[in-house]
């Protein structure tokens, strides 16, 4: 059995397996002849028919694409549209000799060797029926000169194409996206039959989100070809129907003004209408133009964006993760009074704070304290030693309740791709994904924004618009309406976002008492903001927010100029106005910009000052 | 054939892969659109393919056998690399990028499942038991699920069938079979409603493809117009009109048949199908006379997937079978199935020269 265990046992199953390897003939045969019949069929029963088919079949389909929807801000500035432009295509299976090829059109139209090497790895990519582009964005000049020379270029064409462009550039790149090539990966999720003709897609933003709006649904043209495949005449055409127009509820107008507020720091921008939900305006800085991307950006200029420190390419408004520092404070001044604490309630702040049985001291931002403080004082002042006191009196679990019930820690549902969530620690969190029990230190921390919190500016902005809206829920969006290109008639609303309008359980003597505490950051002689607040001519409520890049040791002092600048504080603010009619909600984070009153309100006040202006001027 | 003989080769087999390989350049340049570099390529390939076979011959039945389960772990493990960390080509995810090369291990996969699940049956007296059979199925199913996911749904169906011939080869009961039928019968719903819309549109198409001539249909009708124009005699080579105007799609892969049928007709039909069924009979009687099992369902096992990839192929250019990604064994234009099937025909002939040394 040893021979047999090392090779399979052999004539005692020897004849099973001929038998079955007969069988398998026959049945191999039997679909062989199936197939012979098939053919047969198609080519002796049937050919006359086929060959009838054959003959006339001079009709070719051509795929006629449909014209991408326009995208507009809520004014009607056009933020997306197309251009005619003029390209060259090859056609690879019809150059015989591709170097001489490129050298002779080069001297007619200059191509640069990044064109050259992305149009080769595109032909080296694909099969050489198919057309390539060789170069884009053609000057009506080089048009002109190659038009004159094509006929020296056989599987050479000029074709003018649509092409979409960015009028507003890096302005409008975060929140719109752009528009890419249609890549093999896109080609798994993208249904070919809607795609006929088209060769690209929405990739990010905006351009992503309402991509099957925006496509359109592509026609197709019947055309009379020769027996060389030329073009005869056309003999049918189905129009190809344009994607919408779509109206977004961004004004670009607020948006360049937060934009140029925030000037070269990295930070972001959000700003919303609290009754709708409306984002007037999402801005991120640094930013990037998206007409870059269209055509397909050269890998250099993309690795330089993306390695960049400054990171240009992300939408730090969507997807930058920030400890919410002060700014959150309110919410937990609403949640102590909800819960039984004496707003009016005293505690004392020396400057720092010690847990009983602790020798570990929570400082105080100002460092000579704030002395006897109440609710109003607290987050007027931005006491840190109150508020450790409510972190230790609400625990994590309650502090996680009311954080998750203003939208954090959670999807706020905003009309773009892969919206994150942020992160609202609790005890269980922490022991399933840290394996680390929840310390009461951390009660503390949480209680002033800093700590495992991550939350990002667009879920900050919704905070300060459900605290405008005194707890009434509503889910951001930036689409405004659905246009149809060709009759200009809006479609149908109700389909689109659905506005949940669900009130939060919250404490309206809380919520009132905060409201009023806020008011007095921006106005009272001791608030955080004053210096933002003063002179205007609208009540403005906000709060400030300063949150700790790395941990100050015990002991030792935060020094700013002494830190290199990507490890100073992120500053923090957000804000909603008039107080008694909110209108506007906002949140800027400004990165390692210091502190939230100094940076991060001024450029809060620009935009609203602005969005009264324009306001009143429409009136 | 002396020399032949010290390689390991088999002689007719030898030369109708040949025939074979010759045709397939001849109808790539038409297929093409008469382009040298197309054929150029393909031609380099074709040679790198034969030195895959010579080598594969090589290797001796015993450590074939030895490292079947070795090779099949380590495909397994690639498959799943390539849904984690795979390139993305035409739409799918699988290659793996090695650096140097890229890499298909669902290729791989082509081989180590049949020798899996020939060492696998072989381990015990034949006919299989029950419980091997199952062992046999899940372990085929394991790399032809991955496949699938990638989503490479023609690719993990001849997966599945290379294992499931070797199992029938190993002598399953009928009733098992029928059981099984059962089992397919009871799911095929549920497999259905998991399909993807394009993929359930070809199955329909297959059924009426003239209900939407200009969208799903197009394919399949403009193939089956090449091949019935073409008559008894053919349109000519370089002369079809429906290949060299376009109307084919993609026309040097997976409907090169089309191309072929409608220039060389019915008679250049039944010489390619009898060049094919005598590669599939040669390999089938090389089986037969080869003394030791696991060669046996080895040779048997390859063939019979041969046969099939030749099968499904025809069928869903002659339209009777729905469209699924398998191009026409040793002649459509592209490298990895090519290489892969070589060295399947490297295996056989190695296995079935080295027949009187194993006992």
């Amino acid at each position: 059995m040893a021979t047999l265990g090392a090779y399979g046992s052999s004539d005692g199953d020897g004849h099973a397996v001929r038998q079955r390897i007969k069988i398998a003939s026959f049945i191999a045969l039997g679909l062989a002849l199936i197939i012979f019949f098939r053919l047969y069929t198609l080519q002796v029963k049937e050919y006359s028919r086929y060959q009838t088919l054959s003959l006339g079949n001079h009709i070719r389909l051509q795929a006629l694409a449909p014209v991408r929807g326009l995208i507009l801000d809520r004014h009607g500035t056009v933020l997306a549209q197309n251009t005619a432009v003029y390209t060259l295509q090859v056609i690879p299976e019809k150059i015989s000799n591709m170097g001489a090829m490129l050298e002779e059109v080069s001297q007619v139209v200059a191509l640069s060797a990044d064109e050259i090497k992305a149009f080769k790895r595109r032909v080296s990519r694909r099969p050489g029926f198919e057309k390539q582009l060789l170069k884009s964005r053609l000057t009506d000049e080089q048009a002109a000169k190659f038009a004159v020379n094509e006929y020296r270029f056989p599987g050479v064409t000029l074709e003018a194409m649509l092409h979409r462009d960015y009028p507003r550039g890096e302005l409008t790149a975060h929140f719109l996206g752009y528009v890419g090539r249609i890549s093999e990966r896109d080609q798994t999720r993208l249904d070919p039959a809607a795609y006929q003709g088209v060769t690209h897609t929405g990739k990010l933003g905006i351009e992503r989100q309402y991509e099957q709006e925006l496509l359109g649904k592509p026609g197709f043209e019947e055309v009379e070809i020769d027996a060389h495949g030329r073009t005869l005449r056309t003999i049918n055409r189905e129009r190809a129907i344009p994607g919408d127009n779509l109206s977004l509820t961004i004004d670009i107008e607020l948006q360049q003004v937060a934009r140029e507020a925030l000037g070269s720091r990295r930070g972001a921008v959000v700003a919303m209408d609290p009754s709708t939900g409306e984002v007037l305006v999402m801005a991120s800085s640094p930013s990037f133009d998206p007409n870059l991307f269209v055509d397909g950006i050269d890998q250099k200029t993309y690795s330089a964006l993306r390695d960049l420190k400054d990171k240009p390419l992300l939408n730090r408004a969507l997807y930058g993760r920030y400890a919410p520092g002060s700014t959150i404070k309110p919410l937990f001044g609403e949640a102590a009074v909800k819960v039984g604490i004496n707003p009016n309630e005293r505690i004392f702040c020396p400057g720092w704070y010690m847990l009983p049985d602790s020798t570990r001291q929570y400082r105080c931002w100002k460092k000579t304290g704030h002395g006897a403080v109440d609710l109003h004082a607290a987050i007027e002042q931005s006491c840190d030693v109150y508020f450790y006191e409510m972190g230790k009196r609400l625990g994590i679990t309650q502090m996680a309740e009311v954080l998750t019930q203003f939208g954090l820690g959670r999807q706020s549902g905003v009309d773009l791709p892969d919206e994150p969530s942020g992160l609202v620690p609790t005890a269980e969190w922490k022991r399933s994904s840290r394996k680390e029990p929840w310390y009461p230190g951390e009660d503390l921390i949480t209680a002033i924004g800093q700590g495992y919190l991550m939350t990002t500016p667009l879920q900050l902005a919704r905070v300060a618009a459900l605290l405008a809206n005194r707890g009434q829920s509503i889910q951001p969006r930036l689409l405004l309406q659905k246009e149809d290109a060709l009759s200009g008639q809006a479609r149908d609303q109700a389909s689109m976002t659905e506005i949940t309008d669900t009130a939060l359980g919250v404490d309206p003597e809380g919520m009132e008492r905060v409201i009023k505490a806020m008011t007095a950051v921006m106005s009272s002689p001791r608030g955080t903001a004053r210096l933002s607040g003063q002179r205007s001519a609208y009540s403005i409520a906000g709060k400030t927010g300063t949150a700790q890049v790395v941990a100050i040791a015990q002991g030792e002092e935060y020094d700013e100029s002494a830190l290199r600048e990507e490890f100073r504080d992120h500053a923090l603010f957000i804000a909603f106005a008039p107080v008694d009619d909110p209108k506007i909600a906002i949140a800027v984070v400004v990165e390692n910009g210091g502190s939230g009153a100094g940076v991060a309100a001024p450029i809060a006040r620009q935009v609203m000052d602005r969005y009264f202006i324009k306001a009143l001027k429409r009136a | 054939m002396f020399l032949g003989r010290s390689l390991n080769l088999d002689g007719p087999l030898l030369i109708a892969l040949l025939a074979l390989s010759g045709l397939g350049l001849v109808v790539i340049f038409s297929a093409s659109g008469e382009s040298w570099d197309v054929m150029t390529r393909q031609g380099i390939r074709l040679a790198i393919a034969w030195a895959v076979l010579l080598a594969a011959a090589q290797i001796a039945p015993g450590t074939l056998r030895r490292f079947s389960p070795h090779l099949f772990a380590i495909g397994v493990a690639m498959l799943v690399a390539v849904l984690m960390f795979g390139a993305v080509a035409k739409g799918a995810q699988r290659w793996l990028d090695l650096g140097v090369i890229r890499f298909q291990p669902s290729e791989l996969m082509k081989l180590a499942v049949p020798m899996m699940i020939a060492w696998l049956l072989t381990r015990n007296r034949l006919p299989p038991s029950f419980t091997a059979i199952l062992l046999a199925l899940s372990l085929t199913l394991i790399p032809s699920g991955l496949v699938v996911v990638q989503p490479d749904l023609g690719t993990g169906i001849m997966l599945a069938v290379s294992g499931l011939f070797v199992v029938f080869l190993a002598g399953i009961r009928w009733r098992h079979i029928f059981m099984m039928l059962a089992v397919v019968a009871a799911v095929a719903p549920y497999l259905w409603s998991q399909l993807n819309e394009y993929q359930r549109q070809r199955i329909l198409t297959l059924f009426d493809p003239w209900a939407d001539p200009m969208g799903t249909g197009y394919q399949t009708i403009q193939a089956q117009i090449a091949i019935g124009s073409a008559g008894v005699w053919g349109k000519g080579w370089l002369q079809g009109s429906q290949s060299h105007l376009e109307f084919i799609p993609e026309r040097s892969t997976d409907f090169i048949f089309a191309v072929f049928a409608e220039e060389f007709g019915l008679i250049g039909v039944v010489m390619l199908l009898v060049l094919y069924l005598f590669i599939v009979g040669r390999c089938l009687v090389m089986a037969y006379h080869t003394r030791e099992t696991y060669s046996r369902l080895m040779i048997g096992g390859l063939a019979l997937t041969f046969f099939f990839y030749l099968f499904v192929n025809l069928g869903m250019v002659s339209g009777i079978l729905p469209i699924v990604g398998v191009p026409l064994p040793l002649i459509s234009y592209g490298g990895t199935s090519m290489l892969t099937l070589m060295a399947a025909f490297g295996l056989v002939m190695g296995l079935h020269a080295r027949r009187r040394l194993m006992t």
